[in-house]
């Protein structure tokens, strides 16, 4: 598609009406042209094709065969340990990268030290790497022929082809998301407010938690959410170290694939759409929190000034 | 303060789901097992758990991990901490006892019948009407056929499929080692994807509607049949085809670290009971023996063994599977 051509958007004399009420430029008083309506209509289309068909096919296959069915399939034993196991995976691994990524993000966004750019690097890392070598990185260390994994085995630690190990890849791939949201809104508040703090008498840990804390408070939670959304959808890291036994160490994700395997095609899809219920959750919650925090680094740091003011 | 205290208590539960959860009353039993099995087990373990209980008054919970038998042998030589392993093919389990120790090399003579305790066989599934008129080997590489079969280097179905392709060109009218080698090269050039996995590439076949044959075990092509609409597919028996035989062994190492030597033993013996035997039939695996026709009955197809064919599996990996072996000299996609 070309880009909408200009010359033509004087000339089109057309009247303001309803087109433009759905569609205009942002900038400039130029009329809506074909261009942009193509470019927006593209853009709707593609939409409707990856995500909302997708979406909606998923939650009309779950109820094919009936509501019955759809809370049979949910509340089935094996179907209910995935859910728990699903959930307590992201309850421990929330709180442990919350508090890694609150004292990462306070690092690197409020001092100056050696090997900033290093540390902000490495924490880039588990997204850069695919999450099937986050779960064989475990197993190497873990497995019965890894570094510590004999060690560990004969004095009756399991930690591969168990939770632990589910719990570690999960925190493994998710350990940037609230690192990463912060860095940006902890350097953009900078450090005067912090320093006015103490020069009143106010100790380290005060500081933090009634300064530093409340003005970065919405990008917390925005990190927190994506890591949340992720934890809980994770398959690949978890496939690799979890084993697969049904009842035990199956999380949503691997159990929907068990299902879709066994032909339990509507099962498999009741699964999903609980997953794709998360999914949709996590934008709206999304949405709530960005509205505050702003999106991206530029709009955050001003949203977030706006904010401390 | 309390952001130790919560750090403390997650460390803790870490360690504490790690432990086994060892109650006294129920004992867990972890079984090893590959894709196409799924439903079979999950009857036996339920007829299994009643036999045992009114034989000794315990109460067990047989616990199933299922994925390609060749990443379910990984998963046990990595750790996973299965009492007892029920593959696709003995050459995954010789693989477990050559790099772990778990079990001795000679595990297969501990059980009856190669401690294959039923066994099955590759056939063909093909569409409604059979368009392709596809009725035995040969016509497999006919011109416009699509072929569906898993990748043999991780599939335990697609490696007996190979073989079977293989042995039917060797032995036909002027067959020859050159002969079977071609037959195989313009075999894999009539497959569209290689899944990883028997399920994988059933999917293809059934529900994504790719291909014209899935070259399939026997059990599995009757679970397509059934669970689908009726009239949808067709096996087609080729004129010879190879014994499959899944084997299954327990992993003394850590049956004797569970305590569950007994329990294990006991599970594997009760494969080869009537009502194990009977389970497997239903479920379209080929008892050890069917003298009465006690137990349903599947088409007679004319089979050859791997022992007789090839030599046992150690040489038939070597010499068709390991890298730079024949597959991989035959097969560029």
């Amino acid at each position: 598609m070309s880009a909408p051509d200009r010359s033509l958007v004087g000339a089109a004399a057309r009247p303001r009406g309803w087109i433009e009420r759905f569609c205009r430029p942002v900038s400039g008083n130029r009329r809506t042209s074909f261009g942009d309506i193509a470019i927006v209509a593209i853009s709707a289309l593609f939409l409707g094709i990856f995500l909302v068909i997708p979406l909606a096919t998923i939650f009309s296959l779950a109820l094919k065969n009936g509501i019955h069915a759809y809370f049979r399939a949910v509340t089935e034993p094996y179907a209910r340990s995935a859910i728990w196991l699903t959930f307590v995976t992201a309850a421990v691994v929330l709180p442990i990268n919350l508090g890694f990524g609150l004292a990462a993000g306070w690092a690197i966004g409020k001092f100056e030290f050696r090997g900033k750019e290093f540390l902000t690097t490495l924490i880039d890392l588990p997204f850069a790497v695919s999450p099937v070598i986050g779960g064989m990185l475990f197993v190497l260390l873990f497995g019965a022929q890894g570094i510590v994994g004999p060690w560990l085995i004969a004095h009756g630690v399991k930690i591969i082809f168990a939770k632990p190990g589910i719990i570690l890849a999960t925190m493994f791939v998710t350990s940037p998301f609230v690192a990463r949201e912060l860095i940006p809104v902890m350097q953009a508040s900078g450090s005067e407010e912090e320093q006015a703090a103490i020069s009143l008498g106010a100790g380290g840990w005060q500081t933090f938690f009634r300064v530093t804390l409340p003005n970065v408070k919405w990008g917390v939670l925005y990190g927190v959410i994506l890591c949340n959304a992720r934890a809980i959808g994770e398959f690949g890291a978890v496939s690799v170290v979890s084993g697969n036994i049904s009842g035990l160490t199956s999380t949503m994700p691997l159990y929907i694939e068990v299902l879709y395997d066994d032909y339990n095609f509507s099962a498999a899809f009741a699964v999903s759409s609980l997953l794709s219920l998360v999914a949709v959750l996590t934008l709206v919650a999304k949405r709530i929190v960005g509205r505050h925090v702003g999106v991206g680094t530029a709009a955050s740091a001003s949203a977030d000034e706006e904010l401390a003011a | 303060m309390t952001r130790k205290c919560l750090f403390g208590v997650v460390i803790v539960s870490l360690f504490l789901c790690g432990a086994r959860s060892a109650s006294a009353a129920t004992v867990a039993l972890l079984n090893a097992s590959y894709d196409a099995t799924r439903e079979f087990y999950r009857d036996y373990n339920a007829a299994f758990v009643k036999y045992w209980k009114a034989k000794t008054g315990q109460d067990v919970r047989i616990e199933m991990s299922h994925t390609g038998s060749g990443k379910e042998a990984r998963a046990v030589i990595d750790g996973l901490d299965a009492d007892v392993v029920s593959l696709a093919l003995a050459y995954d389990i010789d693989a477990i006892a050559r790099r772990t120790g778990y079990l001795p090399a000679d595990w297969q003579s501990r059980l009856p019948n190669d401690s294959s305790p039923y066994s099955s066989t590759i056939v063909f599934l093909v569409r409604k009407g059979n368009p392709k008129h596809i009725k035995d080997w040969p016509d497999l590489i006919n011109p416009g056929v699509s072929v569906v079969t898993p990748n043999p280097k991780t599939s335990g179905g697609a490696r007996w499929a190979f073989l079977a392709a293989w042995e039917y060109a060797l032995k036909a009218d002027g067959g020859s080692e050159d002969k079977a080698r071609q037959f195989v090269r313009a075999l894999y050039k009539h497959v569209p994807v290689l899944d990883t996995g028997a399920r994988g590439s059933t999917a293809t076949f059934a529900e994504r509607g790719i291909g014209d044959v899935l070259l399939s075990w026997e059990n599995e092509a009757y679970l397509v049949i059934n669970k689908s609409a009726k009239g949808q597919f067709e096996i087609i028996y080729p004129s010879i085809s190879i014994v499959a035989q899944p084997p299954v062994a327990w992993l003394d190492k850590n049956v004797s670290r569970h305590g569950t030597t007994a329990l294990a033993k006991a599970y594997l013996e009760y494969l080869y009971s009537e009502q194990g035997q009977e389970i497997a039939a239903n479920h379209y695996f080929r008892p050890v023996k069917n003298p009465t026709g006690r137990y349903r009955a599947l088409p007679f197809i004319k089979t050859f063994t791997i022992n007789d064919a090839f030599g046992g599996w150690s040489s038939a990996q070597k010499k068709f599977f390991a890298d730079g072996g024949v597959f991989d000299q035959i097969y560029q996609p």
